[in-house]
């Protein structure tokens, strides 16, 4: 065979691999997402969404409790995580611009977006949960908070450095000080950048389990306290499914599609939103 | 226009002492992770920690070998898995797929990406380790169970729970996320330094290989220790399939288990100090691995590429 | 081409001094860029800064209203005096210097709002907030600035949404609206089409005798049209001052006519 036989051969056999990859690749995806499907979709119904925690054995009830305690763990975990890190995102884009310092916290940023999420749940655990001797909604928004600190920062930096230096002379050159040119102008011309960030944060944190675990830990009873054990839907179907109750285990695949139609429409609705952005 | 001077020093201050806070959690979870597992280092030292077998709580023996062993073998074999997968997929979609294909088959897998772990996890428990148990054990049994030597790693009790199916559930985790990267690495490389090879009659896999992928390799090699950094601390996906045995596994069909599986099922039953104390060592062990990982990956091969 | 030469020309104005600047030394770093600036600009003229790429010229422009200042590592020495003080003093009051001399830049730069929005700015940063006397000095400005015929009907409208011309236009409207005694141009109609630049330089030329104009440009026919005196750099020095039509027709300095006729640069 001659070189160039041999070659093409070798290219066909390649092309051939890598398409079998990517199908392998789609069929675990159609695999899950089936299963996700036809196991989560058969088990929802209003009663899930709405009812009250199910006793153990019970064959009714719901997942109001952890619908709820979600919404506010990860509502509170904002309310922490978001002015932090836009607010060090404007330090680093603003006032640290390219310093050794400033780079220093970018790395260490990244470093932070890193780490195992159960590692941060033992950190929580260990700042909030032992020397108050119980667990708490607010030990889990903490945790969340923290995950999502690092992404913020990232993001918020990169697209505030996007805006171009013109415009904050201009600013500058009318007499502006340099918190009114953060906030007139920058803030401004970077928001929908900054506001992708932080919708791609939110879905990021608010599909994980792990940190709560031991934070916010769970809760069999619908309750509104963030200084008590709060359920969660993330840990509520982690309860659930390793249970040995049939009914248990269906909510936690209607809690599992839940969650997923929640975490990817959060990163849809960023998609759409950075798409604008482009325009 | 003092009130103005006042306003932008404070924001000012309130914006770099948000930057510190950054550094400060990093640190003081390093602080604390140290000072937790004190008692359980003072107790056990560090080699005799983490070449023990023995995790035994109602005798108070802590070893962390299991633990430790189930990470890194699983982390191994779900990479070893993922990657060629991973790039093969990223080859698939820079130089094969038909445009029209690519954008909708690349958020595809970037919304793969953003399925929770815990998902990964049940299907594996409900669906993949019956799977595993029923259809693709009993053949590894048969085939490679009988091979010597090694033949004893595929064999034993099977029942579908275990460190095999563990690591396959996690390479299909990271599967997204390293086929992401490699694909925006490949992207990366200009146009026209392709086309000076096609022009001088390459074929794809030619310029694959010797364009695209000596250019992209930082990028490629980068993201792979990222998606390793990923799989040491992932803990929803392996949790429900690992097994939670705490040993070190004959073969790797049996149940085992890792450091992020023994911190998920145990941490709240921890009910003496030495216990408690023993899973924070645990813990500081997986942050300073992943730590190390991470910043191999990010500044030995990822700066480079930002260069 | 080095200089070669130590000749110099530079002439006192006939009209009063607005600006005076002496010895001025400006160092970006460790690289001197403006050597030994001496003259004076005369009250409500125009003044053309005219030279080759990296002569200076910019340097210098930004020098009066301190926008350096924003940059780490730049350095003044020697004096610039407004009216009489220095304001090159250490502690010289940088907004209060902004609302004297405001400046127009070389591309188009509206803020992400609204066109009124983007003119009242500079108003709303010494603190006006009477909504009639903002809308009056809109207006005023958005006359003065020739815009505002086309924009009167959608005020509120983003300005994004204005062509590269009557973006520059409502730059210019800003920058006047707080009605700065000096008024510097960087080039500012060197991003426009022909059409967008005509106007611009009317506008120029009709801000004369109520303003004090500095303007940067690298296109000698347009510093021939709109100015009354220009000053041609080169290497950061400065070679020649002098009335335009003078030194257009007559230059005093050979590399001045060197310069003009297309020799370099």
């Amino acid at each position: 065979m001659d070189a160039f036989k041999k070659r093409k051969l070798v290219n066909n056999i390649v092309l051939v691999l890598s398409t079998l990859a990517a199908l392998l690749g789609l069929l675990w995806l159609f695999w899950i997402l089936g299963t996700l499907f036809y196991k989560g979709l058969g088990s929802l119904s209003l009663e899930v969404i709405i009812g009250d925690p199910p006793s153990p054995g019970d064959n009714h009830g719901g997942l109001k409790h952890a619908i709820v305690g979600q919404t506010l763990i990860v509502l509170t975990a904002t309310v922490i995580g978001i002015p932090l890190g836009i607010l060090a995102g404007t330090y680093l884009s603003e006032y640290g611009k390219n310093g050794r310092i400033a780079n220093i916290i970018r790395d260490l940023s990244d470093i932070m977006m890193s780490i195992p999420s159960i590692v941060v749940g033992t950190f929580v655990y260990a700042l909030m949960v032992k020397p108050l001797g119980h667990f708490s909604g607010l030990a889990g928004s903490v945790s969340l908070a923290i995950m999502m600190i690092p992404i913020i920062v990232r993001t918020t930096d990169d697209m505030l450095r996007m805006v171009p230096p013109e415009l904050r002379e201009a600013a500058y050159a009318l007499g502006a000080t340099k918190y009114r040119v953060i906030k007139d102008v920058v803030y401004k011309a970077a928001i929908t950048g900054v506001i992708t960030g932080v919708i791609l944060s939110v879905a990021r944190i608010g599909g994980e389990t792990a940190p709560l675990l031991f934070t916010s830990f769970n809760n069999n009873f619908f309750t509104l306290n963030m200084f008590q054990p709060m359920a969660s839907l993330t840990v509520t179907m982690y309860d659930y499914a390793m249970s040995p109750y049939k009914y248990w285990q269906d909510l936690a695949w209607a809690a599992a599609i839940l969650l997923t139609f929640g975490v990817l429409g959060a990163n849809i609705l960023g998609r759409v939103v950075a798409h604008k952005f482009k325009k | 226009m003092r009130k103005d001077f006042l306003v932008d020093w404070t924001f000012g201050k309130v914006a770099l002492l948000s930057a510190l806070i950054v550094v400060f959690i990093l640190v003081s979870l390093f602080i604390v992770l140290y000072k937790e597992s004190s008692l359980a280092v003072s107790t056990f030292g560090v080699w005799k920690f983490i070449t023990s077998t023995v995790w035994n709580p109602p005798m108070e023996k802590f070893g962390g070998a299991p633990a430790i062993f189930g990470t890194i073998v699983s982390t191994v074999i779900s990479i070893t898995i993922a990657v060629p997968v991973a790039i093969g997929i990223a080859i698939f979609l820079t130089e094969i797929a038909p445009h029209f294909l690519r954008t909708p088959v690349g958020v595809a897998i970037e919304l793969l990406a953003a399925i929770p772990s815990i998902i990964y996890g049940m299907w594996g428990l409900f669906f993949f380790a019956p799977f595993m148990r029923d259809k693709v054990q009993p053949v590894i049994h048969a085939t490679l169970g009988k091979l010597p030597v090694i033949g004893q790693w595929f064999s034993g009790y099977t029942p579908g729970i275990g460190l095999l199916t563990a690591s396959i559930v996690l390479s299909i985790m990271i599967l997204p996320f390293t086929a992401a990267i490699s694909r925006d690495s490949f992207n990366m490389v200009p146009d026209i330094l392709k086309e000076s090879a096609y022009a001088l009659g390459a074929t794809k896999w030619d310029v694959m290989k010797d364009v695209v992928i000596p250019y992209a390799k930082l990028g490629v090699i980068g993201g792979i220790i990222l998606s390793l950094g990923r799989a040491l601390g992932e803990t929803m996906a392996v949790t429900f399939v690992m097994g939670n045995q705490p040993v070190i596994p004959k073969s790797l069909l049996e149940p085992a288990t890792s450091i992020t599986v023994t911190l998920a099922n145990e941490f709240t039953e921890a009910d003496t100090d030495l216990y408690l104390s023993s899973l924070f060592y645990l813990a500081l062990i997986l942050f300073v691995m992943s730590f190390i990982v991470i910043v191999i990956g990010k500044f030995l091969f990822l700066k480079k590429v930002e260069r | 081409m080095e200089l070669n030469t130590q000749e110099r020309f530079i002439i006192e104005p006939k009209e009063p001094a607005k600006i005076v600047v002496e010895n001025l030394n400006f160092y970006y770093g460790e690289k001197h860029a403006l050597k030994n600036i001496s003259f004076k600009v005369p009250e409500k003229k125009v003044t053309a800064l005219i030279g080759p790429s990296g002569c200076g010229k910019t340097t210098l422009l930004r020098c009066f209203n301190r926008i350096h200042d924003l940059y780490p590592g730049n350095r003044y020495e020697g004096r610039i005096l407004l009216d009489g003080e220095n304001i090159l003093e250490k502690d010289y009051d940088l907004i209060k210097l902004r609302s004297r001399v405001g400046m127009v830049f070389q591309k188009p730069t509206a803020f992400p709002m609204s066109i009124f929005d983007n003119v009242a700015y500079g108003l709303r940063l010494k603190g006006i907030k009477n909504k009639s006397e903002l809308e009056d000095r809109v207006e005023k400005a958005l006359r003065d600035a020739a815009l505002w015929d086309e924009v009167k009907d959608r005020l509120k409208d983003p300005a994004s949404g204005l062509s590269g011309g009557q973006q520059q236009r409502l730059c210019i409207a800003r920058a006047i609206a707080v009605e700065p005694e000096v008024l510097l141009f960087d080039e500012p109609t060197s991003a426009l089409d022909p059409i967008s630049t005509a106007k611009i330089e009317e506008l120029v030329v009709s801000f004369r005798d109520r303003l004090t104009i500095i303007i940067v440009t690298h296109n000698m026919q347009q510093a021939a049209r709109v100015s009354d005196y220009t000053a041609f750099m080169y290497l950061g020095e400065l070679i020649e001052f002098n009335r335009t039509e003078d030194i257009f027709i007559t230059p005093k300095v050979k590399l001045t006519e060197d310069y003009i006729t297309g020799r370099f640069g």
